[in-house]
């Protein structure tokens, strides 16, 4: 990492400046029908100044702070998926010309977007998202172009979140790479700056245009030891060990029915989650027959659609589904990507109705598992 | 297909549609300009389009020798498919891949080879039968068994003969519920395995039909004395992309789109058979 500079909150609106003269549209927090999501940002007068959120399971309420600080909460409700894989794209059309028809492919060109907030969770998300679209054989292509586009500017964790768990899964607090830029927020009474990382040249670029010091090594220190007390107050912990074959394992561990009994099969974890990648297809046609559409939409393993075949659907109880989604987060995920699909935001705890907390989960099946092996490996750590 | 957007189907010409069973047909559709550089592997499918309606994956049921026709036989169950039974020579059909994995053909050489197929099930295992008999020579007994509900639900019968004399293929057949006029077995699939002769050290087995009767079919093979690595199977679940990126078919860690729809039975052996995963 080159050195680090120092950017005052009354230059920050340059940032914005910067970004928008290069053709950026900035996505960032904002203040929308009670929550910090994340949405087009004009200016710095958009991010909400002077607010934090409350988070546990199932539970989220927004708060006045004391002070004015723009970046002083966690994550909400929203991930930056909904820009890169959005939650309603149309694939193609197609014409009917007599007995032929004709597909047309989509080719609008990306939209260059600068995220401005990034958590370190939400940098390992983009990644283990990266993997999947983009690693295989085969690519998306929708999503690889908005990708490459996106400029990345991080956010570090000054403060961590009551369902938080980011340190336990190794993904955080501290962001230290997969950014353009990253912004570490610091108030003191009587100032109010920014330690500002760069990642990448073009990250460098951007600094080029802002008002900006080097920083100091007490204000570099400053942002360290914020950074380190976030990492001390995690609101939760996920104990990863040996998960993948606890799971798999106990596919028959009578925890799924009971979570069953909980689980309303909202799909809201699914929504939340800034990995989950599954979707559907629609296809569409207009009423003279002639134009069809096929859209791709964000789907969720815990509807009934989603398993479908041949007359019924493969998962249709909730235990099966529950059983899915954290099966597959936490440990097929392991096989398909070689990593686990759980970046700690514990955005899955916060957004489920009935407050059903993963890690809790995973500790209650690792308690009572009946295995042999995965006992022994508890017992050995 | 568009190599650089897997997700474009190209259309395609329906050349000839043979009416199979009451309610099964092949949709013969005219070769992709460049399919000499990607012929289709027999167990791999393609996603059929049927213009506005949707589109369902479809194993490849023909001959991957002869690649200027590609065969793919339906059968008529859900919207799409019934789409796709109302086409007529002539007719275009949207088609992406061909995708997923093959059946063991060419890596089977030197054994005695046991198909084993249920319903329409014996479709995506007839290209295989067809790569095989091109090299019988290579392969020491092949098995054909093949169970369906009735009579009038076997696929493909006018081959059997062929199949039989031509390149002594023991070909036994049974249905699970015999009108008057039937003169062959009765039951289930398993039933077949008595008298059929194969080395079962040195045999390796294609299996496609119903879960259960794959499972019960897996346990004779191995009561025999084959191995689970020798025992392929193809799996089935709800599949959107084909790809890889719509989740839908997940069946413990695979994606059966990509990681199969082939699979060696030692594969997913650990999550065969456990309900609703």
């Amino acid at each position: 990492m080159s050195e680090q500079v120092v950017l005052e909150r009354n230059d920050l609106n340059g940032l914005f400046t910067v970004l928008q003269g290069q053709g950026y549209t900035v996505i960032g927090p904002t203040l929308q029908d009670g929550a910090i999501v994340y949405d087009e940002l004009t200016s710095d007068k958009d991010l909400p100044e002077g607010w934090t959120d409350e988070q546990d399971g199932g539970i989220y309420r927004l708060k006045k702070r004391s002070d004015k600080a723009l970046f002083g909460y966690v994550v909400g409700p929203y991930t930056w998926k909904r820009f890169l894989d959005p939650p309603e794209k149309r694939l193609w059309q197609a014409k009917r010309e007599g007995n032929d028809f004709r597909i047309i492919p989509e080719n609008e060109p990306p939209p260059k977007y600068a995220f401005l907030g990034v958590r370190s969770c939400e940098i390992h998300a983009l990644a283990i998202q990266d993997r999947v679209f983009l690693e295989g054989d085969y690519r998306n292509t929708s999503y690889e172009k908005r990708r490459e586009a996106a400029l990345i500017i991080g956010v570090q964790c000054v403060q961590a979140g009551g369902t938080c768990f980011c340190v336990s899964v190794n993904t955080g607090p501290r962001a230290e790479s997969g950014f353009d830029l990253a912004l570490t927020e610091i108030l003191e009474e009587d100032r109010h700056y920014f330690v500002v990382e760069t990642g990448t040249d073009q990250g460098a670029k951007i600094i080029d245009g802002l008002k900006v010091q080097p920083a100091k090594e007490t204000e570099v220190a400053e942002a360290d030891n914020r950074i380190s007390h976030a990492a001390k107050n995690m609101g939760r912990k996920l104990n990863t060990e040996g998960v993948r074959d606890l799971l798999v394992q106990n596919h028959d561990h009578a925890r799924w029915d009971e979570v069953a009994n909980r689980c309303l099969s909202c799909a809201n974890c699914t929504m939340v989650c800034p990995t989950c990648f599954c979707s559907t297809v629609e296809d569409v046609t207009d009423i003279t027959g002639e134009h069809a559409e096929r859209w791709q939409k964000q789907d969720s393993c815990f509807t009934m659609d989603f398993s479908y075949l041949h007359g019924g659907s493969v998962r249709a109880s909730t235990r099966s589904q529950y059983r899915q989604w954290l099966t597959h987060k936490l440990a097929t995920w392991i096989d398909q990507f070689d990593e686990s699909g759980c970046t700690g935001c514990g955005r899955c705890i916060t957004w489920c109705p009935v407050a059903i907390d993963l890690t809790e989960e995973v500790e209650a099946i690792r308690k009572s598992s009946s295995l042999e092996s995965v006992v022994q490996s508890d017992k050995e750590r | 297909m568009d190599a650089s957007n897997p997700m474009i189907p190209q259309p395609r010409k329906v050349k000839r549609v043979i009416r199979e069973t009451h309610d099964t047909f092949t949709l013969c559709v005219e070769p992709e300009i460049h399919e000499q550089e990607k012929l289709f592997k027999p167990g791999q499918f393609n996603m059929l389009y049927a213009f506005g309606v949707g589109e369902v994956p479809i194993s490849f049921s023909g001959d991957p020798g002869k690649p200027n026709l590609c065969h793919h036989t339906i059968r008529n169950v859900g919207t799409v498919t019934r789409a796709l039974a109302n086409l007529k020579a002539g007719d275009m059909v949207g088609v992406r891949g061909p995708f997923g994995s093959a059946w063991p053909v060419k890596e089977s050489r030197g054994n005695d080879i046991v198909i084993i197929a249920g319903g329409i099930g014996l479709a995506p295992l007839r290209p295989a039968i067809y790569a095989l008999l091109e090299e019988r020579d290579q392969f020491g007994e092949i098995v054909l068994l093949y169970g369906a509900r009735t009579q009038e639900d076997l696929l493909f019968t006018k081959e059997f003969e062929t199949w039989r004399g031509k390149y002594g293929v023991q070909v036994r057949v049974t249905i699970d519920s015999a009108g008057p006029n039937w003169k062959g077995n009765v039951g289930v699939v398993t039933t077949l395995f008595p008298g059929v002769r194969f080395d079962p050290a040195n045999t390796v087995a294609m299996i496609c039909g119903p879960e259960v009767m794959m499972r019960f079919a897996v346990i004779e093979l191995k009561n025999c004395g084959t191995a689970e690595k020798n025992i392929h199977v193809t799996m089935e679940r709800n599949m959107k992309c084909a790809i890889g990126f719509c989740g839908h078919c997940q069946f413990g860690p695979a994606f059966i789109c990509k990681d199969g729809p082939v699979f060696s039975f030692a594969e997913i052996s650990p999550f065969f058979g456990i309900r609703e995963i």
